[in-house]
């Protein structure tokens, strides 16, 4: 990896820190297996780096506007949940970020997204999507085997395909790192579709990790998920923010306020509004994002 | 299941009691069609099998067709069963890889749109054509002197009969089948999963070749095996490009090359000679050979199922 100007630092004060009391977490969630796991002494030694800068970004398929003039930084150290109502331009968002939605038909862009200070746009996209990685909503490993998935990620194309020993270290890691090691350490051979379906979307964090990047984005992660797999993930979401800035789009503001520093409200592709979780779920500025989090429509 | 005594549970068979007559005619009419048709197979089946037993010795796996009059001495269909096979390898090494690259190409690429619907329109219009009529062509276009090199010239002229010929012409007969499977197993796959390859950093070309084609592997076997069994049935364009010669004439003796620029047979056009109306008139030999055909296509249709049904299990997204 290349070296990079050193990125600006900066430390959240004790008093960011979205507190287990504030949860209004109402509704069937309550009181379930899944409670906010997060070791509250976390946050004071985090420290935040800017990684990604949104920039008045809008996209639109053919006419119609997906994501109007949105701008908000992305930091390492912290995770940033989306929320919003379906077609909020959430998912669009996320998708412009490793510039996946170039490959939509009629989808055209505008605005400027850096990463590192540099502009996506001028990145070659095979390389810009290696440093920021991306899971899916559905469970998606490749058709091979637990191993091949992650070393597939590894093996960089036009070159020789490097030897299964030569990547074994990397894939160990970056199972490890998904916490899965344990649980396919013994079958690595075995074909990652027979997983279950907690296990398959570590699998592809794993995969998403192996690139190691500096963004991890995550597309409604646990929405085909059981809760004891999505507790699973989103503790490892916890885990992995402090090494790699994590993105989360999420329908589940009760997952948002369990796993997010900073959330940013979306409606109709605006941003309504950008802020820390804690003030975010507590004290909303804006009336819809009132009404949103308190569950009054979405 | 709860133990209700006393409850008289509903079963679905008991639903036709309330039925309408007509829709109880209709019923009735669709079962018995049903049984008729299954019927009709397992005659076919059936009589072929105890025709087959019958008449097929292993002595007539082992030897050739010869001239004789009396059918103890015309010898057994060596060559056309060995006919059989290499047409069926080579048609398939042709329209394989061809085909799941025009599947490939219209389902993954697809740019310039207007030539992936002038493709698309072609090889349905393939699918469609009577390979008698293929078969035709192949005459004239191997016929030609440039091609000479494909068959063998007498006199100067170019036969344009050959296993190079009917097995060109034979892949694309088989063509049709691969690129429609293929393109089914490519489309099957959710958009999410290339989508997945492209973000990790991966290009078009590598998520067609190790995420793709490996999932869609199914139904490349599932389209190569229908297509072969299509291949292996044909006879017009066997008799016509390959010559119908019962057994192989060698254009010369070089040693492979020589008899893939000769002519010869296949068990389709075995059975064609010796049909009761063919020339050969030998029944016995034709019911035999015709049941060792029928086994090859059985156990290409089993295969089928088998690898469908595999498939379904080990390569679906939840």
């Amino acid at each position: 990896m290349e070296m990079r100007k050193p990125p600006p630092v900066r430390r959240l004060s004790g008093s960011e820190l979205p507190s287990l009391a504030a949860s209004n977490g109402n509704g069937h969630h309550s009181g379930t297996v899944i409670s906010a796991p997060r070791p509250p002494s976390a946050r004071d030694t985090a420290v935040a780096i800017d990684r990604m800068d949104v920039e008045e970004l809008s996209v639109a398929y053919g006419t119609k506007p997906a994501v109007k003039a949105v701008s908000l930084p992305i930091r390492q150290g912290e995770v940033l949940a989306l929320i919003g109502p379906s077609g909020c331009g959430k998912t669009t968002l996320l998708r412009s970020l490793n510039r996946l939605t170039e490959l939509t038909r009629g989808a055209s862009l505008s605005g400027r997204i850096a990463l590192d200070g540099v502009d996506i746009a001028t990145m070659d996209p095979t390389a810009l999507r290696r440093r920021v990685t991306m899971v899916f909503q559905q469970p998606n490993p490749f058709p091979m085997s637990v191993f091949d998935n992650v070393a597939y990620v590894l093996r960089e194309q036009a070159k020789r395909r490097p030897r299964r020993a030569a990547v074994r270290g990397e894939v160990h890691d970056a199972l490890a790192r998904a916490g899965l090691l344990d649980e396919v350490a013994d079958n690595l051979d075995h074909p990652a579709l027979r997983l279950s379906g907690g296990q398959q979307q570590r699998l592809c964090i794993a995969r998403a990790l192996a690139a190691n990047p500096e963004v991890l984005l995550l597309d409604e992660p646990c929405s085909a998920l059981d809760p004891i797999s999505t507790k699973l993930i989103e503790d490892l979401i916890i885990k992995l923010r402090d090494d790699v800035a994590v993105v989360i789009v999420t329908h589940n503001l009760q997952q948002a306020h369990r796993v997010a520093d900073y959330v940013a409200f979306m409606y109709l592709g605006e941003l309504v509004e950008y802020g820390s979780a804690r003030r975010m779920f507590g004290s909303p500025r804006e009336q819809r994002t009132k009404e949103y989090v308190s569950g009054a429509f979405g | 299941m709860s133990a209700v005594t006393g409850t008289r549970v509903r079963r679905p068979d008991r639903a036709t009691a309330s039925w309408r007559w007509s829709d109880r005619l209709g019923l009735g009419l669709a079962w018995l069609l049903g049984l008729l048709f299954c019927a009709i197979a397992a005659a076919i089946v059936v009589y072929f099998l105890l025709e087959g037993i019958r008449y097929l010795r292993p002595s007539l796996l082992v030897t050739n067709p010869a001239a004789a009059s009396s059918e103890s001495q015309t010898g057994g269909f060596l060559d056309p069963l060995l006919g059989t096979l290499i047409i069926g390898t080579m048609s398939m090494a042709i329209a394989v890889p061809v085909g799941v690259g025009i599947a490939v190409w219209l389902s993954e690429f697809g740019r310039p749109t207007a030539l992936a619907r002038v493709a698309e329109s072609a090889i349905e219009m393939m699918a469609g054509e009577p390979s008698v009529v293929l078969a035709l062509f192949g005459l004239s276009l191997f016929g030609l002197g440039a091609l000479g090199f494909l068959s063998q010239t007498t006199n100067g002229v170019v036969l344009g009969q050959s296993f190079f010929a009917a097995a060109a012409l034979l892949s694309l007969v088989g063509l049709p089948l691969v690129v429609a499977s293929t393109r089914e197993g490519l489309q099957a796959i959710p958009s999410h999963v290339r989508e997945a390859s492209y973000a990790v950093g991966k290009t078009k070309i590598a998520t067609t070749r190790r995420v793709l084609l490996p999932a869609a592997r199914p139904s490349v076997i599932t389209g190569t095996m229908l297509g072969l069994g299509r291949v292996i049935s044909d006879t017009a364009i066997v008799l016509l490009l390959l010559g119908g010669t019962l057994t192989f004439q060698a254009a010369n003796s070089t040693p492979l090359l020589g008899l893939l620029r000769g002519t010869g047979d296949t068990l389709t056009g075995y059975i064609y000679y010796n049909a009761p109306t063919g020339d050969g008139n030998q029944p016995s030999k034709a019911y035999a050979a015709a049941f060792v055909l029928m086994l090859f296509v059985l156990a290409l249709n089993l295969g089928v199922d088998f690898v469908v049904s595999r498939s379904r299990k080990a390569i679906t997204w939840k």
